[in-house]
């Protein structure tokens, strides 16, 4: 059996997935050794920009490899054609199951609503997008050294989390003016208002205010920082759009997690079953494999306090499908993202027989677990998913001399930012933004406090 | 990825298997952690235990850096969702406080999980720290007397068996040949041998003299600091001069003179009397060296108590040596009090530099200041040298 046997199957594996109704694109299977995969998961794509950070993330990638902890079978990317990488060390059965599952993935990021939208935004080339920025990053540390670069970098990454879906990836400049009022007191009160005093009604030629930037609190700051730094060079503005355009790219993937890879097990396992082309041993190793992934708990213990968005994931399409057949299940799969997938579709009943839990833990490592709570259990898995993972800081103010005032949202947080790190985010931002910034969050008491930088 | 997918599946080695970007920045990183590790270095290698005798490297323990991002304050208690057989009430402790898998990707954003120990060259440490801290090279005031010597200069096609440089000829091979998994094989032209040229130098020989005071007053923190302060002014001397003798002379009411690793482990009971280690550094001199043919230095670590009844004759011997030697030092060891030089011996060197001699004296209270004393040092003397 060579290593290249799972390519026999694959043909046959799509035909059996159009078949039970999955609609995907094109997926383009390719072998790749294991450190190139773990350097596909430190980096979110095959080809990304260079950042130190990375180095930190894959160095963390490798410890955790040398003790045995993490192990890729794939990496697929949306797109059209989206690509899927899979590690070279599979074996038939493993990369029979890995085809099946990355083919759930290409019909969940085909169809689902909140993927559609990033990629109408992003289009459906992401990784030839990121492999040009990484390109175009390369010149700039060509042309400006690699100091500057990485400034530019370390600000714009450091804000990456830092966007706003609900408005376009190319987002226009907010308008210069106010809007003008007139527009809207053209009736009937006004027209016989006017007849009343014809003097007061001929002051009514305004003249036009300038609209303050920004206009309402702006949550884009990589658009904000790049659209409006007052000296910022268009290859630092085009670093900080590029940055910008992977977080959108991003997003979908992080804010439907439990879904996406609850459906693409789901479909991994019930296109194993009915592949009857599949030879009896590939199927029972291949089974034995998926019954790893979809573990709730590690082999040797009795409690996690996490979640295996794998097995949740799984558990939750199997019972939905069983409830509202395959044509309700892929409507929910098309509308919903994990927040409402989780507050609609895990109630009581799944929460007990998976034996989920609520758990508080104190900082000196002392955990209880808490009374059962169906909304807090919610709250409890939702919670680190809450805006791309990122506290609410938006920019609210550019002072006359350009001070940069941003406002940190506590009251959406439930508490006050950790001000050390803050601290060295504004560093970072002041060093393309070249104006002092000033932050406003609270403290530990929960009085109001500024941070400033310089 | 236009890299991989326009080309047609060949044999060709794709462009991963011979690169890797994780590497590169891992090693940028850890190029970042060098950089300011170098900022702060005065401050970390005068930490005494990055000094280890006769090693040519210290290990500096450093935290992976962070990339730091807008997070909220870490609440005193959190909650979270986890999966298993537990129920209401169950209380669990978890020591190690790890983090859930969820969070792994934002490498290095806990405390210290993982630390890395790096080691610097004492030779490097020493350059940077020059440049650093813009020390003056010093001018030997022992003339120019010639002194030859033979050192590697450049590549030849013909030379002996021994300088041949394998390395070297290996590459020209593979230059040749444009195939490096075929089996070698050399040619006459391939091989390169090392040459050898003439160097002309001005024979400068320095000579040290450390003396420490290590009477019952000088506690083992005094000992470690005045040894530290000693590494370094050795590092930097040995900078200037190739071939640098150091002279080790430890003092109470008698003086003796040791080899290094036994000086820094003597101690002793009893008075303070410098005249006995300023004689015994003198005798060496006149025994051993010769102030015209060589360049001498003497540091002095003391906690200053000189006994009130030697200053006239410590006086008389120091001002001797001070006429010989290009450069004489105090550094006054009082950890906790901050005497400030206003001891007996103190009062010694601040007359000896009132006269214009090439003398220096610093207080050495903390670890701290070791770096402060070896600037304030350098500049003194490169001063004292540029003299008349």
């Amino acid at each position: 059996m060579t290593s290249d046997d799972w390519k026999n199957y694959t043909q046959r594996i799509e035909e059996l997935a159009a078949r039970s109704g999955l609609s995907f694109h094109p997926v383009e299977f390719e072998a790749v050794p294991d450190s190139f995969m773990m350097e596909i998961a430190v980096y979110g794509l095959p080809v990304r920009m260079p950042h130190w950070s990375f180095g930190v993330r894959y160095i963390y990638q490798l410890i955790q490899r040398h003790m045995g902890n993490s192990r890729l079978f794939e990496v697929v990317f949306p797109g059209n054609p989206g690509h899927a990488y899979l590690a070279a060390s599979n074996g038939l059965a493993e990369n029979i199951l890995v085809t099946a599952h990355v083919l759930g993935h290409a019909d969940f990021s085909r169809n689902n609503l909140m993927f559609r939208r990033c990629q109408g935004q992003v289009s459906e080339h992401i990784v030839e997008h990121a492999a040009n920025h990484a390109r175009q990053i390369q010149q700039a540390i060509e042309q400006h050294g690699m100091q500057r670069v990485e400034a530019v970098l370390d600000a714009a990454l450091a804000l990456e989390q830092h966007i706003d879906v609900d408005q376009a990836l190319r987002r226009e400049r907010y308008p210069e003016y106010a809007p003008d009022p007139k527009a809207l007191v053209d009736d009937d009160f006004r027209k016989r208002f006017s007849q009343l005093d014809p003097t007061a009604a001929s002051t009514g030629v305004e003249i036009k205010k300038r609209a303050p930037v920004p206009p309402h609190p702006e949550r884009d700051l990589l658009w904000f920082v790049a659209n409006y730094a007052p000296e910022m060079e268009s290859w630092e503005r085009d670093i900080f759009l590029a940055v910008r355009e992977e977080s959108f790219y991003f997003l979908p993937v992080f804010a439907t997690q439990i879904m996406n890879e609850g459906w693409a097990s789901y479909w991994h396992a019930r296109l194993l079953r009915e592949a009857d082309f599949v030879p009896q041993q590939a199927y029972v190793d291949a089974i034995k494999c998926h019954s790893d992934v979809v573990r709730p708990v590690a082999a040797d213990e009795q409690v996690s306090l996490h979640i295996n968005p794998y097995h949740l994931g799984f558990a939750m399409w199997e019972k939905i499908i069983e409830r509202d057949g395959l044509d309700g299940a892929r409507h929910i799969m098309e509308q919903d993202d994990d927040f409402s997938f989780i507050r609609n579709h895990l109630n009581r009943e799944l929460a007990d027989e998976l034996g989920l839990f609520r758990f508080s833990a104190r900082n000196d490592g002392h955990i209880k677990v808490l009374e059962h709570d169906l909304g807090g259990l919610h709250e409890a898995i939702l919670g680190p998913k809450y805006n791309f993972g990122a506290p609410s800081v938006s920019a609210s103010h550019v002072r006359t001399d350009g001070t940069l005032e941003l406002i940190h949202d506590n009251s959406v947080d439930g508490r006050g930012l950790d001000l050390e790190r803050s601290r060295r985010v504004l560093d970072y931002v002041q060093r393309v933004w070249r104006r002092p910034i000033v932050l406003t969050t609270v403290n530990q008491a929960g009085s109001t406090l500024e941070l400033t930088a310089p | 990825m236009s890299e991989t997918s326009n080309e047609p599946a060949s044999t060709a080695a794709k462009w991963y298997d011979l690169f890797s970007r994780g590497a590169r920045d891992w090693l940028r990183h850890d190029e970042k952690v060098r950089e300011s590790v170098r900022k702060h270095l005065p401050q970390i290698v005068s930490g005494a235990d990055v000094i280890n005798e006769g090693a040519r490297t210290v290990r500096v323990p450093v935290r992976m850096l962070e990339h730091y991002h807008f997070r909220l304050r870490r609440p005193e208690e959190q909650q979270g969702a986890g999966q298993g057989k537990a129920k209401p009430g169950d209380v669990f402790s978890d020591p190690s406080k790890q983090r859930g898998p969820g969070e792994k990707g934002q490498g290095g954003q806990d405390d210290g999980e993982v630390s890395l120990l790096l080691e610097f060259k004492i030779d490097d440490i020493v350059d940077w720290l020059w440049e650093e801290m813009q020390l003056p090279n010093l001018k030997a005031r022992v003339g120019p007397s010639e002194d030859s010597d033979w050192i590697r200069e450049g590549y030849d096609r013909r030379g002996a068996r021994s300088r041949l440089d394998r390395r070297r000829s290996f590459k020209e091979m593979v230059k040749r040949r444009g195939n490096p998994g075929a089996t070698p094989t050399f040619i006459d032209e391939d091989l390169r041998f090392r040459q050898l040229a003439r160097r002309r130098q001005p024979a400068i020989h320095a000579v040290v003299f450390f003396m420490l005071d290590v009477s019952g007053s000088m506690s083992d923190r005094d000992r470690k600091l005045a040894k530290t302060f000693f590494f370094w002014v050795v590092q930097g001397l040995r900078r200037e001069y190739r071939s640098l003798e150091t002279v080790f002379v430890a003092h109470t009411t008698e003086a003796w003179e040791f080899n290094e690793p036994e000086f820094f482990q003597v101690s002793g009971t009893g008075g303070t009397v410098s005249s006995t280690g300023l004689n015994k550094v003198r005798e060496i001199i006149d025994a051993r060296y010769n102030p015209g043919r060589c360049n001498i230095y003497l540091f002095y670590a003391s906690d200053g108590d000189n006994s009130v009844s030697d200053s006239g004759e410590a006086r008389e011997c120091l001002t001797s040596i001070t006429g010989d030697a290009c450069f004489t030092g105090y550094v006054e060891v009082s950890s906790g009090l901050s005497r400030q030089l206003a001891t007996e011996t103190g009062r010694l060197f601040a007359e000896l530099q009132t006269a214009g001699c090439a003398a220096g004296s610093y207080a050495l209270n903390d670890f701290d200041d070791v770096w402060g004393a070896v600037r304030h040092f350098f500049s003194a003397e490169a001063k004292a040298l540029d003299g008349p």
